[in-house]
């Protein structure tokens, strides 16, 4: 009988390392991959573990293994790793018949080993090329400080992926409820900004704040980032451009939101030729700061959905952008406007 | 590809080395316009740029940048560094040029994270 026609698995497509990672991969996997980095291994290793000495009977170290139902044991001299003794160090003992001879006559000697302050993405790829299920874990002086296992590695991964999670989750859920918590006709959220002229160093944090604020209500991390381009470069305007600075404000509606400016001067004649790419009034210091390029406008128009200028010679100005947000609720989805043409790597 | 492994290929000096390093990139942009930056670029970049001031760490963060690399062994001013710090955004220097340093990576395989310019 001829075998039952299946599509061949993964792994036997691509062999044991597996089909290669795609962009698209990469980004599902982005957040574990992280943390593979940032943890240490110290902080996912098991820290109280059974040790064996040199001189200690291989039946005993037996008894050990078999109580605690493990597979191997290090063994320890003055708190230095000076090998490890494995199930298989013990069956080459048996075969001799000679379970009473010293572990440190039968153990491996030269361990492999991890340091605890590496990160697990170490500890991984020892695993892997070693082909090994558990490692002793070092310190800088060479003490013994803990053993680490494959299941060590996952618990730690969880464990932290889940503390991530709650933290930005139990704020973002506080946020993203304001609107369906609070019942009025018509709920906004105003964040008022005052912006100094000529204010450089601060420059950009009324923007960063905002950009935190949208993504703890909940909005779509593409909308995110074209509301906190728009700002900033309105917020850099104010800075640049005006007598007095002025004030950065953002009304989120469920359905919308609506960044505006306004400042008391000095306003401007023509509210049309500063949209056009590259006309720009900076002075030479404004430029040498990376500003100036007469892109400002042009940046924020291409980041909105609708976009008004006022200004008047002596008065001052005022600026409207706004993004609309389909669904009726913050973020969710995007309206078909997109910031960054398609990806090009 | 790996911060660590960019800055061994730029030969930098990590500038803040309390941050976090243990990041990926996934490409990279050269600019000194920071209008440009925020025109044209896509999230999780390394910045190489000739500007030192608080500014380029804002516009980092704005435009989702992870690191910033200043070329011809350029400092940061102290509130540079302290808002990148603050921030958690890598500063390296590196001694060479803007050119050079974008051939490096481009050649160690780091693609363009600059977007085209839409023809008219």
């Amino acid at each position: 009988m001829c075998p039952p026609n299946r599509t061949p698995t993964e792994q036997e497509v691509h062999g044991r390392r597996g089909r290669p990672i795609t962009d698209h991969d990469a980004n599902e996997i982005n957040r574990v991959e992280e943390l593979a980095y940032d943890l240490k291994v110290r902080e996912v290793m098991t820290a109280d573990v059974r040790t064996a000495n040199p001189e200690m009977p291989l039946s005993k170290v037996l008894d050990i293994l078999r109580t605690n139902r493990i597979s191997g044991l290090p063994v320890v001299e003055d708190d230095k790793l000076v090998g490890v003794l494995s199930l298989e160090d013990i069956v080459r003992a048996l075969q001799k018949n000679d379970l009473s001879a010293p572990t440190g006559q039968y153990m491996t000697r030269e361990a492999v080993t991890v340091a605890s302050y590496e990160s697990i993405v170490e500890a991984i790829r020892t695993f892997t090329e070693r082909q090994l299920g558990r490692l002793p874990v070092i310190d800088e002086n060479q003490n013994l400080v803990g053993m680490i296992t494959k299941g060590d590695i996952t618990r730690g991964i969880l464990v932290a992926l889940q503390k991530d999670y709650k933290i930005e989750e139990v704020r973002r859920y506080r946020a993203s409820h304001l609107f369906e918590d609070i019942i009025s006709d018509r709920t906004t959220l105003v964040l008022r900004y005052t912006i100094k002229a000529g204010d450089f160093t601060q420059g950009g944090q009324a923007s960063s704040y905002i950009k935190r604020a949208l993504l703890r209500l909940g909005a779509d991390p593409q909308i995110t980032r074209r509301c906190s381009i728009a700002v900033y470069e309105a917020e850099m305007n104010l800075i640049i451009h005006t007598t007095n600075g002025g004030i950065l404000k953002l009304e989120v509606e469920p359905h919308r939101i609506t960044m505006s400016t306004s400042d008391d001067g000095p306003g401007m004649a023509d509210t049309e030729i500063v949209f056009q790419p590259g006309y720009s009034t900076a002075t030479e210091h404004v430029r040498e700061m990376g500003f100036g390029a007469g892109m400002g406008l042009v940046n924020m128009k291409r980041c909105v959905d609708e976009i008004k200028l006022e200004s008047a010679v002596g008065k001052g100005s005022k600026l409207v952008m706004r993004i609309f947000i389909p669904d009726q609720t913050v973020g969710v989805s995007r309206n078909g406007k997109n910031d960054e043409p398609s990806t090009n790597h | 590809m790996h911060l660590k492994d960019i800055i061994e290929l730029v030969d930098g000096t990590p500038l803040n080395p309390e941050v976090d390093m243990n990041i990926k990139i996934r490409g990279g942009c050269g600019a000194d316009l920071m209008s440009d930056v925020l025109a044209s670029i896509q999230p999780k970049a390394v910045l190489l740029t000739g500007l030192t001031n608080p500014q380029v760490v804002r516009t980092s963060q704005i435009a989702e940048i992870r690191a910033i690399i200043f070329v011809r062994g350029k400092q940061p001013q102290a509130e540079t560094l302290k808002i990148a710090t603050q921030e958690n955004m890598p500063l390296i220097t590196s001694p060479f040029g803007m050119f050079e340093l974008c051939g490096r990576l481009h050649r160690a395989g780091l693609p363009s994270f600059e977007s085209h310019v839409p023809t008219e």
